[in-house]
């Protein structure tokens, strides 16, 4: 009898992981499929694709198409792009959120909770329902610059960068965090004369690691991977970001060879990102459920 | 230290999402050598405009029915009547959006956009579709991740994987897997079958694309719901399924009776951010099908970027964009009423 459950057990191992595996492979074929593909001349990609050589780097290999598409598109310049108005946008949105989740946790105020209850509520509107106004109202506004105030922000960096900083999720989850910081520790600092600046900077920002990772990460794929908004804003090829460059290979005769070494070339980084700091990642996504 | 976020929210969502109210009651422009005009509801009556009209068939001097070349009653053109007919102003500029017939005629659903008539349904079909299937499918990958089993960790790192994907970038290779003659799905479908399945030309033709769409949006979005619905699992005490065992329950009722009742509150929050999510649908209709083949895949947002940002009318899509928050913010509250902790 022993001898029978304990095969039975086995048995539901090999099942389990079979099954697994299974869907593992599901998830992943497409991505092995962009990164092998991505070496390949495109009529073997072609022929390929009719087998199993299609998730194998074998047959003709070279770096070929990523010169190619260096060659057909700024693709350098799409790069900093992005890399530029991400960065920017991840480390003011997380001086300026965090620094708004202080004041609305630790400090009263006249119209305090007001004005928290109507930043959450902005949670409900999608972005997409705000676009088209937006893109007016961007068309429109003032910046001061060297050569004096200039009307309209199209074509820019900072069109791309200043609406996005502060945001309803970032804030509720600095608030979020902040709530459960032992309060003692702001009183004792407030007691020994310390500024509202600098128990922000001093007592809470120091314990604020993990929530800073969490809305790092969030704030970095909602950036690195925007698309509608760029679309509207950068007519000019200066100022748009890798995920519009795409278009430069939206060709009649579309040369997949290229089409995918480009997007290898924008997805790689980030998918080596996210796997060096999995947990981290899966952290921050499970981090915005757990008190709903 | 609150202000300068604030600020920023009040000039870049805020007043956006005022400006869209203002606009839709206007004809603004994005770039246009007159001011805007204030003009009332005629932008959602242009928009929304419906029509019911019932045709009876042709009758000769004798009062019989007179039949067309097929031999089916012959019905008045609907064009004389919807063309500048002053019996009729209320159908003025329709298109037939819809019909089936009634008696010996047939009754017509005319809109007075039927573009974006089929744009509302197809982004309804795409969220109830989308809602229960992708949060359904992330609780069962959550429960099997949940498993206490060497190296789990690996597979919740590679179901999670496509999330972190731009969808630009997923939409793009994807149009690849479905391509008609090149592509892996129509290549593994043919092996599998011995030739016996024919090449389907998923994203060209109307009654696979929105389906196609549906499933990929779902490959890409899965595992962040998983995550979500994995950090719920792990709240419940581990003592209710120690009780649970103790007591016999099988797995069905373990999941009925401790599992499921535990997840309530993820449950509504999974529900209500896929829905939210879904509605927004654009890049994959963007990149993959630009709302076609015929009108397939037409969804509102994509309508009102079209609009709004491709032809530069800027009421017309503010109009649509209000249209999407009512319709956002009623399905959440009704979603919201019908979760509600019942006492």
């Amino acid at each position: 009898m022993a001898q029978i459950s304990q095969d039975n057990r086995g048995l539901r191992l090999v099942v389990r992981y079979a099954v697994l595996c299974l869907i593992a492979a599901i998830f992943s074929f497409p991505l092995i499929f962009m990164i092998v593909s991505s070496l390949k001349p495109s009529s073997q990609l072609l022929a390929d694709a009719h087998s199993f050589r299609a998730l194998l780097p074998v047959g003709d290999i070279s770096l070929q198409n990523y010169f190619d598409a260096f060659k057909r598109a700024p693709v350098a310049l799409f790069i900093f792009n992005s890399v530029l108005v991400t960065g920017v946008t991840v480390v003011a949105s997380l001086a300026l959120c965090s620094a708004a989740a202080f004041a609305f946790t630790f400090v009263m105020w006249k119209g305090r909770d007001l004005a928290l209850t109507v930043i959450l509520a902005t949670l409900i509107v999608p972005f997409e329902t705000i676009a088209i106004p937006l893109l007016l109202e961007a068309s429109k506004l003032p910046w001061i610059g060297a050569g004096g105030i200039t009307w309209g922000w199209l074509n820019s960096y900072r069109v791309q960068i200043v609406p996005f900083i502060a945001d309803g999720l970032t804030i509720y989850l600095f608030v979020q965090y902040f709530k459960d910081l032992p309060g003692e520790l702001i009183e004792a600092a407030r007691v020994e004369g310390a500024s509202w600046f600098a128990i922000y900077r001093r007592v809470v920002m120091p314990l604020s690691g993990p929530v800073l990772a969490t809305a790092a990460i969030l704030k970095f794929l909602v950036m690195y991977n925007q698309y509608l908004w760029p679309i509207m804003v950068t007519q000019e090829e200066q100022y748009r970001p890798v995920m519009v460059g795409l278009q430069y290979f939206f060709q009649l005769n579309r040369a997949w060879g290229e089409i995918m070494a480009y997007l290898s070339l924008i997805t790689v980084p980030v998918l080596a990102f996210y796997l060096y700091l999995q947990k981290a990642f899966i952290a921050s996504i499970a981090s915005t459920g757990v008190k709903g | 230290m609150a202000g300068p976020a604030i600020a920023l929210i009040l000039v870049f969502v805020i007043a956006p999402f005022f400006l869209a109210v203002g606009f839709s009651f206007t004809n603004q422009r994005l770039v246009s050598p007159h001011p805007a005009e204030f003009t009332g509801l005629s932008n959602y009556r242009q928009l929304l405009g419906l029509g019911v009209l019932h045709l009876d068939p042709l009758k000769d001097a004798a009062g019989a029915v007179v039949l067309d070349d097929q031999g089916q009653p012959k019905l008045p053109e609907l064009r004389k009547i919807t063309r500048k007919n002053p019996d009729y102003p209320q159908f003025d500029g329709m298109r037939e959006w819809f019909s089936w017939s009634s008696g010996e005629g047939r009754t017509f659903v005319l809109a007075r956009d039927v573009v974006f008539m089929t744009a509302i349904v197809n982004t309804f079909i795409f969220v109830l579709v989308v809602a229960p299937l992708q949060g359904g499918l992330a609780l069962g990958l959550a429960l099997l991740i949940n498993q206490r089993l060497r190296g789990i960790n690996v597979f919740r790192a590679i179901y999670f994987m496509p999330v972190v994907v731009s969808i630009v970038v997923v939409s793009l290779l994807w149009s690849f897997i479905y391509n008609q003659n090149e592509g892996l799905l129509n290549n593994l479908l043919s092996a599998i079958s011995f030739g016996a399945i024919p090449r389907i030309d998923w994203l060209g033709n109307p009654s696979t694309a929105l389906g196609a769409i549906i499933f990929m949006s779902i490959w890409q979005a899965v595992g962040f719901h998983m995550v979500i619905w994995l950090s719920g699992l792990q709240t419940i005490s581990p003592t209710l399924y120690e009780a649970g065992a103790i007591e016999g329950a099988s797995k069905w009722q373990t999941f009925r009776y401790i599992t499921w009742p535990g997840l309530r509150n993820t449950a509504v929050l999974v529900l209500v951010v896929i829905t939210m999510q879904a509605f927004g649908l654009f890049s994959q209709i963007d990149v993959m099908t630009k709302g076609g083949p015929v009108d397939s895949t037409q969804t509102i947002v994509f309508q009102a970027v079209q609009r709004g940002y491709g032809k530069q009318d800027i009421s017309a899509g503010s109009t649509i964009s209000v249209i999407l928050f009512v319709i956002v913010l009623s399905v959440s509250l009704i979603q919201r009423y019908l979760t509600r902790e019942k006492t």
